[in-house]
């Protein structure tokens, strides 16, 4: 175990010195304490080289200290639970926590790629774009080689141990942010009453405050922060959400939020949720979520031990780590002046302050008279080291980081940035708010003009503490004033904090030639790339983003955006704001599937509906597949059998004696009215009100633009009652078709169409043995062809239980369907079972259904695939003529009409030979000729009726090609079969069996 | 997820409803059109940036079809009324 090397003696309030908490890194045991961070916890202990770098595998090190970092992502965890891409200056730290480093190959401190240069060469800017647009095949060959150089963390490959939950709220107001802005503005719209909903993505509340010394009514930030958390939590209208991110802002005042229940525990309780995904609905919103520092460029920014300023300041204030022992500091701005003190005190040496204003500010001459090595109008121009920074190259520049002397070198093995700060705008973006930009800042802010919500605090450019203190309040106070709640304001109090002062752009310093000065770190996107897609002509953000990648990481370029779009603009010789920003999109911070998933998986996410005998299928060797989400048994599996040979036993059952099948999937709707029939005569292309009482017909729906969109059984039970089946696909759509229909297009008719798929438990006997079986189950019932003709019905005790019973057939057999109340359905099924012991019965499951009406050439959806009419099926005669139907009118339009349409054919395979699944009919027998497709095959089986291979299929002109022998070739599966073209009624085509 | 409100439910979130298409009315007697008025009908629609009529169906509330004013661009919903209703008022 090693000893926290840059822990100082004492100090940062962040953590608990009497609580170490053990932890591994690359396999290396370490130690922090309770409160810190990954990142915290390594820099402790010295550990800096964290990982490499996406494209080029540089070392890289920790920059920052929050959720903007760019560069130090780790694998967390261990099996199910690693979680690659986590940013380490997230992640806290937890006993015995596993981190490993990402992006290395064969080892962190040697890897191959960065050792042979063979990433810089395979990886120039536009690469990507490149490569595909000259050849795709080039880019195969490289994706396996980049796969192994280039990735971005291991998922787990177990499924995930952990449940997470949504959660939908309502508030009055949503903070997004829980520093002093977030905070003041939270308690003037809490003492209000309004309710409030406060998110801080840290674990505690107080942002800039816990990260340098400051001081609010004679306290410390933190402590001041401590204070206005208890306030809150005893107002009961306030909810304050500590390690929650808003993810996303949406329309109608919707806000995403991602919470963390549990990522700072090696193992969430059994109870709880690792993360909740909220869905909160806000009447209003202050985005109080402060602004980013960004760095300056400069050649081999990159190394490990370059940080930003703040983050080094808040590793000292907050964790009591020195993050280096010797530094150069580096800014535009005052506020390294302070941050120089508290180093000097703590017990670094601070090497230099390099301060790249020409000019001496107040705050240089104090540090100047107190003897700091100030050297004013300088810029770094190089970090020194590979590894970690061992100097840093300094050297006067000119406003635009040009050099202007001669450059020495300092030793020093940290170089602390400060560039200026991005305001956090992203919310405000999402949210359709506009940008302005700040001259003085060189930083976007949003525009109040038309903002949907309100910005308060640093993301407005407001850099000083008091001042967003009093945004706060006056932001709090505004909304509840807003829901007309009495708001006095709290009294504003004192507070001192950083000082900026002016602080004149400097984006990069120029670089010797060949060096590397990064914009963003974790896409390894460099000053010269940025202007690589300027010389090429990549003149918009947008273009620039995706030429680069710059920004496209998991950090989303909160670091590098500004920057590099800023440099573009240079290049262009327009102001910024001209040349603009690329959309803000959704989530702000990156997070997990599983939240978004949350509850829904396996059966929650995707629901099976079962019939009323899927548990006696399921106990029969039924094998299931998914139906429009009904679990269906396609066979019944059986000892000794294959399952073709047992599909086969079952087609034979119903050829032969009789089988039964649960269809109780198809879809059913109960329609009434006094103009049902009617209605009827307007969704179908043929008539049902000259349907008689007790009889059924057969009909076919079109969809407005005249291809087939559904078929099935309609029965008349009474004068304005009947019962529509639909296919198992359409139950549901049919519904809502019908009811567009009745309640837009035709208002004026009585009709009521119900839902009663789920109703009703359906079951199908068919076979030459069926109506003695039907016999034996329904002893009350005259089931003679008389009294039940083939589209007839009739009502009566089928086993003992109340049942309509229709006779039609789907599979050329005499065939009843027999209906029960679901609730009865098992009883039923149970009772067709023993009674048909007499009769041969058999089961059968979907495979032999398909079979069965392959054989009689009925088409399904294979078939009407949505481009199909019902002529090029074979029915045209079912467009009955003297009344109009939905689609009738599209029926006649040129292109349905025209001669050449693909229409319903069989294919018989030779004798042996089978037809290869998706198909296309060809004349040559030659899987490699280039050749006219003359057809398709749309389902295909093996025809135990016929002992051949048979499919239906649509062909060219296909009724005038029977007797034409021709190929099924499937290049894709390399197989083929000769067949011959005939009608698809293979089996009993005059369909006499049915009738009989 | 937008909020939409429906006529006879009020406001629900978005997942509760089915998108139907632009609120068109459909011919009276569809044979009295040309091909070319028809196939307009069918497949030629307005894709306006800013405001659009539409209609939704409450499929899992209360099974109504309805119509509602959205802006395109903003989601805001101006008007939401039963088909037939103050079209366009
Ligand atoms: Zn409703």
């Amino acid at each position: 175990m090693s000893r926290q090397v840059w822990r100082t003696e004492a100090g940062g309030h962040g953590i608990d010195r009497k609580q170490p908490v053990s932890f591994s890194f690359n396999q290396f045991r370490l130690e922090g304490y309770a409160g810190d961070t990954v990142a915290s916890a390594l820099l402790a202990n010295g550990v800096r080289l964290v990982g490499r770098s996406f494209k080029y595998h540089r070392p890289r090190g920790i920059l920052g200290i929050g959720s903007e970092e760019p560069n130090a992502i780790l694998h967390i965890g261990e099996g199910a639970r690693r979680e690659p891409n986590t940013r380490a200056t997230v992640q806290e730290l937890y006993q015995d926590l596993v981190a490993s480093s990402q992006n290395h190959w064969p080892s962190l401190k040697f890897d191959l790629g960065a050792a042979v240069g063979l990433a810089g060469a395979l990886f120039p800017a536009g690469f990507y774009y490149k490569t595909f647009i000259t050849s795709p095949k080039r880019w195969l060959w490289y994706e396996k080689h980049i796969r192994r150089m280039a990735g971005l963390g291991e998922p787990p490959t177990e499924a995930d141990p952990d449940h997470y939950e949504h959660r939908n709220a309502h508030c009055d107001l949503l903070i997004a942010g829980g520093g002093p802005t977030g905070l003041a503005a939270a308690l003037a719209a809490g003492a209000a009453g309004a309710k409030v909903i406060l998110v801080e993505e840290n674990p505690a509340l107080g942002g800039q405050m816990l990260l340098a010394p400051q001081q609010v009514d004679g306290m410390s930030g933190q402590d001041w922060a401590e204070q206005a958390r208890a306030q809150l939590d005893a107002m009961p209208n306030v909810q304050v959400l500590t390690r929650t991110s808003v993810a996303g802002v949406y329309e109608h005042d919707l806000f995403t939020l991602v919470e963390r229940l549990g990522d700072h525990l090696a193992e969430p309780e059994a109870h709880q949720p690792r993360q909740r995904f909220w869905r909160v609905r806000a009447s209003d919103a202050i985005f109080a979520t402060g602004a980013i520092e960004r760095p300056i460029a400069f050649a081999n920014n990159d190394r490990p031990g370059v940080m930003l300023l703040s983050a080094v300041r808040g590793y000292l204030e907050r964790y009591g780590i020195l993050a280096g022992k010797t530094a150069v500091l580096f800014a535009n701005n005052d506020s390294v002046y302070a941050a120089a003190r508290e180093l000097a005190a703590a017990g670094m040496r601070v090497e230099a302050i390099v301060d790249s204003r020409p000019f001496v500010s107040e705050a240089a001459a104090l540090a100047k008279a107190d003897k700091l090595h100030v050297l004013t109008g300088h810029g770094v121009t190089a970090a020194r080291g590979m590894r970690e920074v061992h100097g840093a190259d300094v050297a006067p520049i000119d406003a635009n980081g040009r050099l202007k002397g001669v450059t020495k070198t300092l030793p020093c093995d940290l170089i602390a940035v400060s560039g200026g700060w991005n305001p956090a705008v992203h919310l405000h973006a999402q949210s359709r708010g506009r940008m302005a930009f700040r001259d003085d800042l060189a930083a976007f802010v949003p525009d109040t003009d038309g903002a949907a919500y309100t910005s308060a605090g640093a993301v407005t450019g407001a850099y000083d503490l008091a001042e967003c203190l009093q945004q706060g309040f006056a932001a709090g106070n505004a909304a509840a004033k807003a829901l007309g709640l009495d708001s006095t304001a709290p009294t504003l109090p004192t507070a001192t904090g950083d000082t900026v002062g002016e602080a004149p752009v400097l984006w990069a310093v120029q670089a010797p030639k060949g060096a590397r000065c990064f914009v963003d770190f974790q896409n390894d996107v460099t000053t010269k790339d940025v202007g690589l897609a300027h010389r090429e002509n990549y003149v918009s953000v947008e273009h620039l983003k995706r030429y680069t990648t710059l920004g496209m990481g998991t950090d989303q370029g909160k670091t590098s955006n500004v920057a590099g779009l800023a440099m573009m603009a240079a290049k262009r010789g327009q102001p910024i704001p001209a040349v603009g920003t690329t959309t803000f999109r959704p989530p702000y911070t990156p997070f997990t599937f599983n939240a978004m998933v949350g509850g829904h998986t396996g059966e929650i996410g995707n629901s099976v509906r079962r019939t009323a005998a899927h548990d006696w299928h399921a106990a029969n060797g039924g094998v299931f597949t998914d139906a429009a989400g009904w679990a269906r048994p396609m066979y019944y599996e059986t000892e000794g059998l294959t399952p073709q040979q047992r599909i086969d036993e079952e087609v034979l059952a119903v050829r032969k004696s009789v089988g039964v099948v649960d269809v109780s999937t198809l879809g059913k709707l109960d329609i009434q009215g006094p103009d049902a029939a009617e209605f009827l005569d307007r969704v179908y292309t043929n008539r049902f009100s000259t349907l008689k009482v007790g009889r059924g017909r057969y009909g076919v729906m079109l969809r407005e633009d005249g291809r087939v969109y559904d078929d099935g059984v309609t029965m008349r039970l009474a004068d304005d009652h009947f019962h529509m089946t639909t296919t198992t696909n359409h139950s549901g759509s049919m519904f809502q078709h019908l009811e567009y229909l009745l309640q837009v297009v035709w208002p004026d008719l009585r009709v009521f169409v119900t839902p009663v798929t789920e109703q009703w438990f359906t079951a199908a006997i068919s076979g030459p043995n069926a109506r003695a079986l039907l016999a034996d189950l329904a002893p009350a019932v005259d089931v003679s062809n008389e009294a039940l003709p083939m589209m007839g019905m009739a009502e009566g005790l089928v086993a003992g239980i109340p049942a309509r019973i229709f006779r039609l057939s789907f599979s050329g057999e005499i065939a009843y369907e027999i209906n029960v109340d679901a609730d009865y359905g098992l009883a039923l099924w149970n009772g067709i079972l023993s009674a048909g012991a007499a009769h041969d019965l058999k089961v059968y499951g979907t495979e032999a259904m398909g079979t069965l009406r392959i054989e009689k050439g009925h088409f399904t959806h294979a078939e009407a695939d949505g481009r199909i009419t019902p002529d090029d099926l074979g029915l045209g005669g079912m467009v009955t003529k003297g009344k109009d139907c939905i689609g009738k009118r599209s029926l006649s339009l040129p292109d349905l009409v025209a001669p050449g349409r693909k229409q319903l054919v069989g294919f018989i395979a030779a004798e042996g030979e089978r037809i290869p699944v998706g198909a296309q009919i060809a004349a040559l027998d030659d899987l490699d000729a280039v050749q006219e497709a003359l057809g398709h095959t749309t389902s295909q089986a093996y025809s135990a009726t016929l002992g051949r291979h048979i499919a239906l299929g649509l062909m060219k002109d296909g009724r005038n090609m029977h007797g034409r022998k021709l190929y099924a070739l499937s290049p894709v599966l390399g197989e083929r079969a000769a067949v011959e073209v005939v009608s698809p009624h293979f089996y009993d085509p005059e369909g006499g069996r049915q009738r009989g | 997820m937008m909020l939409i409100p429906c006529p006879w439910c009020g406001p629900r979130d978005e997942t509760e409803f089915v998108y139907g298409e632009a609120a068109l009315e459909r011919p009276a007697d569809p044979h009295a059109l040309s091909d070319q008025e028809w196939t307009d009908y069918l497949y030629f629609r307005d894709n306006p940036k800013g405001e659009h009529t539409e209609r939704w169906f409450h499929r899992a509330g209360c099974h109504h079809w309805f119509t509602v004013e959205r802006n395109t661009v903003t989601h805001v919903i101006s008007a939401a009324y039963p088909p037939g209703k103050a079209e366009k008022s």
